[in-house]
């Protein structure tokens, strides 16, 4: 099986066509392709790479499609501007005006809306709101029963809770953290009928908090769906030799093993940069220190193997790693 | 290419036959004198003018028969097309998928306007001429995947994906090389591989589960399959063994060129962008043996192929009554001489 079949993906320039602050750290886009025309017909619950050159690097962050699957005039994704050093978040903020051109890739969908579902429930912890907004609006299309709870940090940052609540009412239901108030997960998960599906996306804390009820609740675990974006942590940095490539990288401090190869001019596949959609598994030739397994997709014999990374989001503690790129 | 569709028929008299300009763009799948197995995936992108690669979705001058034949299937065993309930939207996938590229590719042949969710879809080869609700089952005469399946050469599965799994849970399979979709229907990825010779072996289908779950959307990909069947018949289902399972045995050194037929599926996956699910589709095209050799390279190439395949392989694909048989006629076609790389004509 070649892989150079799913080597990054197909980049559609686009350019920025608006801008809004959405609450006080979130700031909306809208994205609408150069080329003119529609953007791709996308599902609820895809993401978007969305690329940047900022200064000589060039970084990519994975963001989910908010907004209308029916309007494909343009894609709008929301941004939380987080201060880790890596720069993606405070470069769209502070830097990205309407007009300018970015690239996103296709959309890819690793959450999508299981179709044989009865009932949906929907928890979305601060930014992870996003992909329930598409969530939401395709349920509504499809005509299947959701609930949609939401809980963020406090008034002020309660990205589109006024706007869900105006447009679905009852279904959906606020929770502030400042206020006390708390998801009240044990009474959701009891007594749901039959084909009722859970979807969680928010902070890890709240993703496992969610999961680990769900699973002590009996819910089997194929109704249990979540997606999170994780960042690639930082860390000291270190070498990568690319045995088949012949190169050798420096992966700085903020940077990501996948950033650093693909600086060098080498495309290694990649789906969701979160680590957890498997793509950027790689081989390890061989590691002066131990692997840092930061994602979510590998087993754990196949962490403590020490033969396979997640480029994306792992790294190593030591000063040499080698790979079979 | 300017397209002349034939009357003829798959069945019966069988007067399936390829005119001069489709045996040469036949999709011959040997890239050498011998035979490989490999995993031969490839990003389905266009190939060269007039190959069936051309466009993601081919229809060629059998195109009318074809779907006459496909409606006589249905006619006699509905089950051949079934559909899961939570395959709706993925239905509705396809119907956009295979209405867009016909009708950008066969303006001439295939018109689609579409205004919102108002579509217009003419169909001239087959006289029909449908305005219909993008989404709404209720205002085409068929379901989804059956309506615009009934227009389009090639049989298709519709793959859900969950639970870190695939699952064959629609379907319309009329031209298959021995295979049911009743009996798949609902399985999962390694279930419906099951039967499969040397399969679970060395990872090999973990390693597709993988590659086929982080398929991209507008990244389609393809891959050629073959077999050969006697006579140009389309429908050699397992529920029809009884009609064509005896035609083995009809083969003579006499008649080996008008019966024996290389039969290439062109395989094609894509993901579909609403539900998220995968297609797949399965394309026949068919060549006898008397056409074949028409063409010099494939006269040589093809019984040195044959002479050289692993024996699971010819017990696998059904040819050891023929095979010996077919080698000894083709021999006479190849003087020894040595044959281009690649598969198509010189
Ligand atoms: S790109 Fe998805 S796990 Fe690394």
């Amino acid at each position: 099986m070649s892989m150079n079949l799913m080597s990054g993906s197909t980049e559609i320039p686009v350019r920025v066509a608006d801008i809004v602050q959405v609450s006080e750290r979130v700031k909306r886009f809208r994205f609408e392709p150069v080329a003119g025309g529609s953007m791709p017909v996308f599902s609820a619950g895809a993401h978007v790479v969305v690329s940047m050159n900022i200064g000589s690097r060039r970084a990519r962050n994975p963001y989910s499609l908010m907004g209308s699957v029916t309007d494909l005039s343009a894609y709008e994704i929301s941004v939380l501007k987080t201060v880790d050093s890596r720069g993606g978040s405070v470069f769209l903020h502070d830097s990205v005006k309407i007009g300018d051109q970015l690239t996103v890739s296709t959309p890819v969908n690793l959450f999508p809306v299981e179709q044989r579902g009865r009932k949906f429930i929907l928890i979305a912890g601060g930014i992870g709101i996003t992909p329930m907004i598409a969530m939401a609006e395709q349920l509504t299309a499809q005509k299947l029963p959701f609930e949609l709870h939401y809980a963020y940090r406090n008034d002020q940052a309660g990205a589109y809770a006024d706007t869900l609540k105006a447009r679905y009412g009852h279904l959906v239901h606020l929770y502030i953290d400042s206020r006390d108030e708390r998801i009240p997960l044990d009474a959701l998960l009891k007594n749901q009928p039959l084909g009722t599906h859970l979807y969680v996306c928010g902070p890890g804390g709240m993703i496992n908090w969610v999961l680990e009820s769900g699973r002590k609740a009996g819910w089997p675990e194929e109704n249990l769906h979540s997606e999170r974006f994780l960042a690639p942590p930082s860390g000291k940095p270190f070498s990568v030799v690319l045995e088949r490539s012949k190169k050798t990288v420096t992966v700085g401090e903020h940077e990501s093993i996948l950033e650093a190869i693909e600086a060098s001019g080498v495309e290694p596949p990649y789906l969701c940069r979160g680590g957890a959609c498997g793509q950027c598994l790689t081989c390890v030739v061989s590691c002066d220190g131990t692997l840092e397994h930061n994602d979510h997709y590998l087993a754990p014999e196949e962490r403590d193997g020490n033969q396979k990374i997640m480029i994306c989001v792992s790294r190593i503690k030591g000063s040499n790693l080698v790979l079979d790129l | 290419m300017n397209l002349v569709f034939k009357k003829e028929t798959f069945r019966d008299d069988f007067t399936f036959k390829n005119s001069p300009e489709h045996v040469r763009r036949f999709p011959f799948p040997f890239h050498e004198d011998k035979y490989m197995y490999t995993v031969n995936i490839e990003p389905h992108t266009p190939g060269p003018v007039n190959s069936v690669f051309e466009f993601p979705i081919d229809v060629d001058e059998h195109y009318v028969s074809e779907m006459e034949d496909r409606a006589l299937v249905l006619k006699d065993d509905p089950l051949r097309c079934q559909a899961l309930p939570h395959m709706q939207l993925a239905e509705w996938d396809l119907v956009e998928l295979l209405m867009v590229s016909m009708s950008e590719h066969y303006p001439e042949h295939f018109t689609l306007t579409r205004d919102g969710d108002k579509w217009h879809w003419i169909n001239r080869p087959l006289g029909i001429d449908q305005q219909f609700t993008f989404g709404d089952t209720a205002t085409l005469p068929y379901p989804p995947m059956e309506y615009i399946t009934r227009q389009c050469q090639g049989d298709f599965c519709l793959i859900d994906q969950r639970d870190g799994n695939l699952w064959m849970d629609a379907g319309i399979v009329t031209t298959q090389a021995d295979w049911s979709l009743d009996f798949d229907i609902g399985m999962n990825f390694m279930e419906w591989h099951g039967p499969v010779p040397l399969a679970h072996e060395a990872g090999v289908f973990d390693r597709a589960l993988k590659f086929l779950m982080n398929l991209q959307l507008g990244k389609p990909v393809r891959r050629l399959n073959w077999t050969m069947s006697i006579n140009p018949r389309l429908d050699t289902s397992p529920e029809n063994f009884h009609k064509w399972g005896s035609d083995r045995m009809t083969v003579t050194p006499e008649n080996i060129g008008e019966k024996v037929h290389l039969r290439v599926e062109l395989q094609g996956l894509w993901r579909l962008p609403r539900s998220n699910a995968i297609v797949f589709s399965i394309r026949c095209y068919l060549i006898s043996m008397n056409e074949l050799v028409s063409v010099p390279k494939w006269a040589r190439r093809m019984p040195r192929v044959l002479k050289n395949l692993p024996p699971e392989l010819i017990d696998y694909k059904g040819l050891s009554r023929y095979r010996q048989m077919t080698i000894d006629w083709l021999s006479r076609f190849d003087d020894g001489a040595p044959t281009s790389p690649g598969g198509q004509p010189d």
